[in-house]
């Protein structure tokens, strides 16, 4: 299953300081993740889960340890060389959405593109209109973000980390704010992208959730307690089918 | 270059969305550009106007006026003051080489009646030569002569203003006037001039022979002052040097006494004033560029709301790759768009407010464009200068704390 790693991480460790005290959020983690994994993150509120992604989505610095993206040690690089790297290798979706106010939603996908200085994509209107539709939104371009219920807006912010076409995405609590059909939606939506080839890594509560994904990583007190593959994978596709059934 | 239209492109947007409060920001700009291309614009005008009249009273124009002196330690009592006589003004005709006009100037004053009408005015008897060194044209009639001022002719010529009142419209040339109850007859009306640079109307006046106002008004020998004109513009200094020399010796004035007169020429007290009004176009621009650096400080104060209000916005550009330098440069060009539309504004404004007081009021501005240009450069540096400072805070945000932020 594992191939080459993508993700390798080596006694990561965050500590933050407040005031006085200081809070150890990452207590030496050590992770790998080959291309095409669909991972899910767990642990109790406060365990490090949204500590570790922001560190792994290049959002924030770890205090110490290695992390090696695409087998390149990024612990040291500069504050620009990690936006870079959030522009063209990252997609991140976050809980609360995240997308600019009062803009399109093709508008808000195409910000990635705006600030990308490679220009590897020629066209950024079309390439944001074609993650819209493998978001399933093609008919909501031009809504703006209160036109457009929860699960559209995550599928937009979705849409927006898949257009740069990374090679990871990643995902703190994405169906967090979402009610449970919706979740099922999403993470079909996810699973998808992952057949496609596509690293996926998501922070969730939920049990349910976690069993769409392929492997599981329990957090606990800044340290990785377990670490194993999902054994009754669920198919997205399927159970939206069950529910439709059931309601119509 | 494709980048910046993008950013240019992205402040626009930005600035288009919250309509009011750029609005709101560009205001002070706005007031700020207007009021100094206006300030300075009234300022040039005033001065342009001051240098209209000078050449209107003819530019080498020399006065004399008598002035208070004390010979030997002792006053003279207060008749020393009007010492003329039409003797010193006949030496300056006969002997100044470098005078070519000179004319004696007797004030009074008094009611006229004419046409069943009154008015009361200013009589200056004058000398002939008086219609050369003020530039007094003729609208009818004629100028009196030589000779009518040795005769002591009792003719008069009006000014536009009394021959209004007197006459209306009818032509008062070869009508009877009575002044002070003595009979003279008009013989031409002045054109008309306006007002002076103080707001005086110049055409409240009518002229007369000088001996006649002398002798049958006023029943002095005593003349006012002193008009003359130089033969050039160049000479004038030295035709009030001739003047000087020739008074001292009318009047007896030892080496090393004062002289009991004084001699300015036109010129030098129609550029104090301009001097005066230039220095009023200065501190009134000086103030107006300080409303401009006020409205700066307002963008600034707006912007940091605004980074504040858009922590959000920055962590979300971040998050997706935005470099510092690209929120720095998005905010300082959100600022210099907002401060230069506010400044464009602001030249149209004042553009209006110059049309308005031109053609609804007295006063006059002219719009420079050096001070356009200049007005317009300052509120781009404005907007650089206190956009630099939130666009800094701005750009040096952790991406990750912007996001948190609530
Ligand atoms: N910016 C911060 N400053 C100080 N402490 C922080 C900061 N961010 C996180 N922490 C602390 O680090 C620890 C881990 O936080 P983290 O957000 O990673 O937890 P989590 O597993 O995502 O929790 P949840 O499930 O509630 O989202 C917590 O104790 C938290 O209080
Ligand atoms: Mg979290």
């Amino acid at each position: 299953m594992m191939m080459k790693p993508v993700i390798e991480i080596k006694d990561i460790r965050k500590t933050y300081h407040v005031g006085e005290i200081d809070v150890h959020a990452l207590r030496g983690v050590d992770m790998k993740v080959g291309a095409g994994e669909f991972l899910a993150i767990m642990g109790a509120s406060g365990s490090g889960k949204s500590t570790l992604m922001n560190l792994i989505g290049c959002l924030d610095e770890p205090t110490s340890g290695q992390y090696f993206l695409d087998g390149i040690d990024v612990s040291d690089l500069s504050k620009n060389a990690y936006a870079d790297i959030r522009n063209q290798k990252i997609g991140f979706v976050f809980q609360g959405f995240n997308l600019l106010p009062r803009t399109t939603a093709l508008e808000n996908v195409e910000l990635p593109l705006f600030y990308d200085r490679t220009h590897r994509i020629r066209d950024p209107g079309s390439a944001a209109t074609e993650a819209l539709e493998r978001v399933g939104l093609a008919d909501r371009m031009d809504h703006v973000p209160n036109q457009l219920s929860g699960g559209q807006q995550q599928r937009v912010a979705i849409a927006r980390a898949l257009v740069n076409r990374p090679s990871i995405l990643l995902a703190d609590e994405p169906t967090g704010n979402l009610d449970s059909r919706t979740s099922v939606e999403v993470m079909s939506v996810f699973q998808e992208l992952n057949a496609q080839g596509i690293t996926i890594l998501i922070v969730t509560h939920e049990q349910d959730i976690s069993r769409y994904t392929r492997r599981i990583v329990t957090m606990r007190d800044g340290h990785i307690m377990s670490d194993e593959a999902v054994k009754k994978r669920l198919d997205a596709k399927t159970v939206l089918d069950t529910i439709k059934d059931e309601n119509g | 270059m494709k980048q910046l239209k993008r950013l240019l492109k992205a402040s626009f947007r930005s600035i288009l969305k919250n309509r009011m409060r750029s609005l709101l920001t560009s205001l002070g700009i706005i007031i700020g550009v207007s009021a100094v291309i206006v300030m300075v614009g009234v300022g040039e005008g005033s001065q342009k106007r001051i240098a209209q009249e000078i050449s209107a009273l003819g530019d080498n124009m020399i006065i004399v006026f008598p002035s208070f002196s004390q010979r030997g330690g002792v006053s003279r009592g207060a008749g020393s003051f009007n010492r003329f006589t039409m003797d010193d003004v006949e030496a300056i005709r006969e002997e100044a080489r470098l005078v070519r006009h000179v004319s004696a100037v007797v004030m009074s004053g008094g009611q006229i009646i004419a046409n069943g009408n009154n008015w009361n005015t200013q009589i200056q008897g004058v000398d002939p030569d008086f219609k050369f060194i003020r530039i007094w044209k003729l609208a009818s009639g004629d100028f009196f002569t030589e000779r009518d001022n040795r005769s002591r002719k009792k003719v008069a010529v009006l000014g536009h203003t009394v021959a209004e009142n007197l006459f209306g419209t009818m032509d008062p040339v070869g009508q009877k006037i009575r002044i002070r109850n003595t009979p003279f007859k008009v013989i031409g009306v002045l054109e008309k001039k306006g007002q002076d640079a103080r707001g005086q109307d110049q055409d409240d006046i009518i002229l007369a022979p000088s001996t006649t106002v002398l002798n049958r008004l006023k029943g002095d020998r005593f003349i006012n002052m002193i008009n003359a004109s130089a033969t050039s513009l160049e000479e004038i200094e030295k035709a009030q040097n001739e003047i000087s020399q020739i008074l001292r010796r009318q009047h007896k004035i030892e080496y090393g006494e004062d002289d009991d007169f004084f001699v300015a020429n036109q010129t030098a007290i129609t550029e104090m004033a301009s001097e005066t009004s230039r220095i009023m176009t200065m501190l009134l621009g000086a103030v107006a560029a300080v409303s401009l650096i006020v409205g700066g400080i307002g963008i600034m104060n707006i912007m940091l709301v605004s980074v504040t209000e858009r922590t959000r916005e920055i962590g979300i550009r971040m998050s997706v790759g935005a470099r510092g330098s690209d929120i720095l440069i998005q905010f300082l060009l959100e600022a210099v768009v907002l401060s230069l539309s506010g400044g464009i504004i602001g030249i149209l404004l004042s553009a209006g407010i110059a049309l308005i007081l031109n053609t609804w009021t007295d006063i006059y501005a002219v719009l420079k464009p050096v001070i356009v240009i200049a007005s317009f450069t300052f509120s781009g540096a404005v907007g650089v200068f206190f956009g630099f400072y939130p666009a800094r805070k701005a750009a040096r945000l952790n991406p990750i704390d912007a996001l948190r932020y609530e």
